[in-house]
């Protein structure tokens, strides 16, 4: 059997012959083995693409073509308000123009051992869980005969989240610099430290007051602590992998999100063009189409080859291409052109949109293979 | 309290609304506010609109009070005997007429019957939920919505009898056909409207059975026998017309045969019909580039160009011609004068149109089919007691557009058929299916419409019984003979030398950008080149300078534009769109400048 399988190692790939190797039945005749093994070789080849293949417009029809059958934008979770996905067509989009701010960040975090059996998870999600003013305050007010914000506490829900007095006028400190804070009969008021401030500025930091930030990780909006297969994982609705991972109980090796850019910051660019690949064929899969995932493979790498992850738009992949004439044929023209001709750009028209503009045969298929009599062959 | 706004503006506050609103509604009923007034509560946000401006839809309903409708036997026959008008009762307040918003605030009962205490209002019918149209779909509450809907939109393009004075009309692109029938199954509104003195479909027997695949994707299968008796058979008029245009300098227009010095003179044959005036004669069968109407104009820029007065002096031809496709007979030909006082010339073209492959009918439930197949009387199914139905129905049509009424229709119109009598489809009060059934089988056929039938070609006798019934079918207007369209060869367009577009200029077909990729997705990039020849043109270019060069075949020589003639000058292929698209670098200013080098 061994034998067998060393013959095909320059044949196949070493992940295949893993494969076959585990899922081979033990008691197997030779010439059933190697009629396997022939089919799988065969099957391998079929597989490949041949050279002057056009992997791309046969990616893009692949990927095109079931997103018009794409149906449902958003993924609800039951109970939990703030909660939903963007999911189908818009999340496709999203992902392949390589938004910066995608409309709803999400992370499923992972923990490690005795967390995950379910120790302290309320505790933790509530650590995790970023708390606002707003969060924790019954009423605010404004005050404009003496110039201050008045902010009551909800104390049952302060106290059901652990924050006490000290800790809550220490951060509030912290986040409103520029006004000074006081609290009176339980209730926390709002000064201008410096006096030339006017009734209307005030009335301006009501907002940001509300948004102060007291406790949590930064941007986590929800949480949603599930079981899942027999342990214990948080949902989150917000983003913020680079400071989740640096929590002493979170399984890094497992946590995630689906925003593409904080992975590209925080892990890379080959975790982000991984993360990409997931991410739309999650969409594609929870979608009942079928796509074959090297289509996806191809779109992640254009957008990630050059160590910077970018979107398939006029400004990123686009911008990249060789060809002033294909540039042009994608989006505004006449910005494209002008450009070219001050830097003097020479189009070598080494791609399809070119030479399809000037009817010549496309560099695929039958256009790459060039044949040429030679004149006077016979006298030689 | 609630805020009171009247059209949209803040007018006021009232602390008993309910009080407040039934105030203006009494008023209103006694004739003490205007009729066209509404108001409406927003219990949500506790606002009080009251609405007076137009272009709001409103609709009658009779008012219910206490249970009761207002409206009384007394008044029905005050309306019989004339004594009173539909205007009477809503200056008395039994009818009122309520818009979007006050429906929002009433219980509105469908038929007297349902009334309680709590309901406001009471349908006059409920077919006057619908419109004209849609009332004409014979038992439209057995249909989901959206079928009753196209339904109705198809009816509106159906061949029929628009207009009795049809013959003597100048009408734009339209039909009549030829034996319009009244409908056996009909609603309240086709007596309402008189549909009878203008209907637009025929009573047809259907079989709702497949025919060799003939019909799948909602084709029909028609008889050719039926077709031959007059079965969806209709005209088709279309007018031509020519106005003798008065130019400035007293040039005019003039209708006659043209001279044949005239520019762009076309050959004799193409006159051939023409009389003395210039005009067809009556009943002249015309064919595609026969002229009409013939007509010359002076020529062009005459002002302004007067040192060319030589050449210009020439007068234009401008006949009305037959357009490419078209066929027909001269109808009817009007001499007039128009507004202006010039001349004006009318000629109405008739052709008659047979069904045939490719032509759309419909029933009234939003059916609609194209005629796969015409086949002869001798090869269709037929019934056992002899019956050879006129058009095959595909069942695959039913389940997923879930159109009932389209099933009980043909139920209907076979009793109706047999026992020759109308039957009434009016939606929410037709003849139930129960009774149409019990009167079928007293007619001596099965209740469900079923039939034993055989095959036309082999006589077998089919395993299955075939459904088998009468209903009303439409011609649709949209027909083959004024969409079919190809080309090989033929016109271009000027500026890109690319195929013109559109039937009308016997355009070609447009290979578009995403059937592009499919060849190049399939690599047949060869192919791909040959599909996109049709601009394809061979320029001189200057290997100096890169642009475009200039042949001059008369002095066969080849000349750049920049460099002179001792350059290097090569041929090269391109599509004559990329050499439009050059020159329009240059207008911008761009130097486009080409390399060449060797393919191989
Ligand atoms: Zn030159």
């Amino acid at each position: 059997m061994e034998d067998l399988l060393k013959k095909y190692e320059e044949k196949l790939p070493s992940a295949i012959i893993d494969e076959i190797r585990e899922n081979m039945p033990k008691k197997i005749s030779e010439a059933k083995a190697r009629e396997i093994l022939e089919r799988i070789e065969s099957e391998y080849e079929n597989m490949k693409a041949e050279p002057g293949e056009s992997v791309g417009i046969v990616s893009a029809e692949s990927i095109g073509e079931p997103g018009t059958q794409m149906t449902l934008n958003t993924f609800h979770f039951a109970g939990v308000a703030e909660m939903n996905i963007t999911t189908g067509l818009p999340r496709i989009i999203e992902i392949l123009d390589g938004r910066k701010q995608i409309t709803t960040p999400m992370m499923e975090i992972y923990l490690k051992k005795p967390y995950s059996q379910g120790k302290d998870i309320k505790k933790i999600a509530m650590y995790i869980k970023e708390t606002k003013l707003s969060d924790i305050a019954s009423e605010i007010t404004l005050n404009i005969a003496e110039s201050r914000i008045e902010v009551s506490i909800n104390e049952e829900k302060a106290k059901e989240l652990g924050i006490t007095e000290a800790k809550l006028i220490q951060a509030l400190k912290i986040s409103n610099k520029t006004l000074s804070v006081d609290i009176k009969k339980g209730t926390y008021i709002f000064k201008a430290k410096s006096k030339d401030e006017n009734a209307n500025q005030i009335y301006k930091s009501k907002d940001k007051i509300k948004e102060s930030y007291i406790r949590g990780i930064r941007g986590i909006k929800q949480i949603l602590p599930v079981k899942k297969e027999g342990e214990f994982m948080i949902i989150t609705a917000g983003s913020n992998l680079k400071k989740i991972l640096s929590l002493p109980f979170v399984d890094e090796t497992r946590t995630t999100t689906n925003d593409i850019f904080e992975i590209e910051d925080a892990l890379g660019i080959e975790a982000s063009r991984q993360a990409l690949i997931n991410e739309v064929y999650k969409v594609i899969d929870t979608q009942g189409l079928n796509v074959d995932i090297r289509h996806l493979m191809l779109v992640a790498d254009t957008m990630c080859f050059n160590g910077k992850l970018k979107g398939i738009t006029r400004y990123g992949v686009v911008k990249e291409k060789a060809s002033v004439l294909a540039r042009a044929s994608f989006e505004t023209p006449i910005k494209h052109l002008i450009s070219a001709s001050i830097t003097g750009e020479l189009d070598p028209l080494n791609s399809v949109v070119e030479n399809v503009m000037l009817n010549q045969p496309v560099p695929v298929g039958t256009g790459l293979p060039k044949l040429v009599t030679v004149k006077d062959a016979g006298k030689k | 309290m609630a805020d009171v706004y009247l059209s949209g503006k803040y007018i006021g506050t009232t602390d008993s609304p309910s009080e407040f609103i039934s105030r203006v509604r009494e008023e209103r009923r006694k004739g003490i506010i205007p009729d066209n007034v509404n108001i409406n509560h927003n219990h949500e946000s506790n606002e009080v609109f009251i609405e007076a401006a137009r272009g709001r839809l409103r609709r009658p309903l009779i008012v219910v009070k206490d249970g009761k409708p207002t409206l009384t036997d007394q008044h029905i026959k005050q309306l019989e005997k004339k004594e009173a008008r539909w205007s009477d009762l809503v200056k008395q307040g039994i009818i009122e007429y309520l818009d979007a918003s006050e429906e929002d605030n009433t219980l509105i009962a469908f038929f007297e019957s349902e009334l309680t205490p709590k309901h406001t209002h009471l349908e006059i019918t409920p077919l006057a939920i619908f419109g004209l149209v849609t009332a004409l779909v014979p038992y439209a509450n057995f249909n989901s919505a959206q079928k009753v809907n196209t339904g109705s939109k198809n009816q509106k393009q159906a061949l029929g009898f628009y207009a009795s004075n049809y013959h003597i009309r100048m009408d734009m692109d339209v039909n009549v056909l030829h034996y319009p029938q009244k409908p056996v199954v009909k609603s309240v509104m086709h007596d309402i409207s008189e549909y009878d003195q203008h209907p637009s479909g025929q009573n047809v027997v259907v079989a709702v059975m497949s025919y060799k695949g003939y019909n799948m994707e909602d084709a029909i299968i028609i008889n050719k026998a039926s077709i031959e008796r007059g079965l969806g058979r209709g005209t088709y008029f279309r007018p031509m017309v020519a106005e003798e245009l008065r130019y400035s300098g007293g040039l005019v227009d003039e209708i006659s045969i043209p001279d044949k010095d005239v520019k762009g003179y076309k050959s004799e044959k193409d006159y051939r019909y023409l009389e003395e005036d210039g005009i067809i004669y009556p009943e002249a069968k015309v064919k595609e580039g026969d002229v009409v109407i013939g007509k010359t104009s002076p020529p062009r820029f005459l002002s302004g160009m007067d040192q060319y007065r030589l050449a210009s002096d020439t007068r234009r031809e401008s006949s009305l011609i037959m357009k490419h496709g078209e066929e027909g007979i001269v109808d009817l030909i009007l001499i007039t004068e128009n507004g202006e006082g010039n001349k004006l010339v009318q000629v109405k073209i008739r052709d008659e149109r047979i069904p045939e492959i490719g032509d759309k009918l419909t029933s009234r439930h939003g059916q609609k089919g194209v005629i796969g197949l015409i086949v002869p009387h001798t090869d269709m199914p037929f019934t056992i007691s002899g019956i050879v139905p006129d058009l095959l129905f595909s069942p695959h049509g039913i389940p997923s557009r879930m159109t009932m009424a389209h099933l009980i229709e043909l139920l209907a119109g076979k009793t109706g058929g047999l026992s020759g009598r109308y039957i009434n489809g009016t939606i929410f009060d037709s003849e139930p299916e129960e009774a149409l059934r019990k009167e079928l089988l007293g007619l001596g056929f099965r209740d469900n419409g079923l039939e034993t039938m055989y095959n036309g070609e082999t006589g077998e006798k089919f395993t299955v019984r075939i459904f088998v019934g009468n209903m009303y079918y439409l011609r649709l207007k949209h027909m083959v003979a004024n969409k079919i369209h190809s080309r090989a060869r033929g016109p271009i367009q000027l500026l890109t030398r690319q195929p013109t577009e559109g039937r009308a200029k016997e355009g070609g077909l447009r290979l578009g950008e995403m059937e592009k990729d499919t060849f190049v997705a399939h690599g047949a990039s060869l192919l791909l080149k040959e599909r996109f020849d049709s601009d394809r043109t061979v320029v001189p270019l200057c290997e100096n300078c890169g642009i475009i060069a200039i042949h001059d075949e008369f002095k066969k020589k080849n000349y750049c534009p920049i460099c002179g003639e001792s350059v290097e000058i090569s041929f090269i292929e391109i599509s004559y769109a990329f050499k439009l698209m050059l020159d329009e670098f240059k207008s911008m200013g761009i130097y486009p400048k080409m390399q060449l080098k060797s393919k191989y």
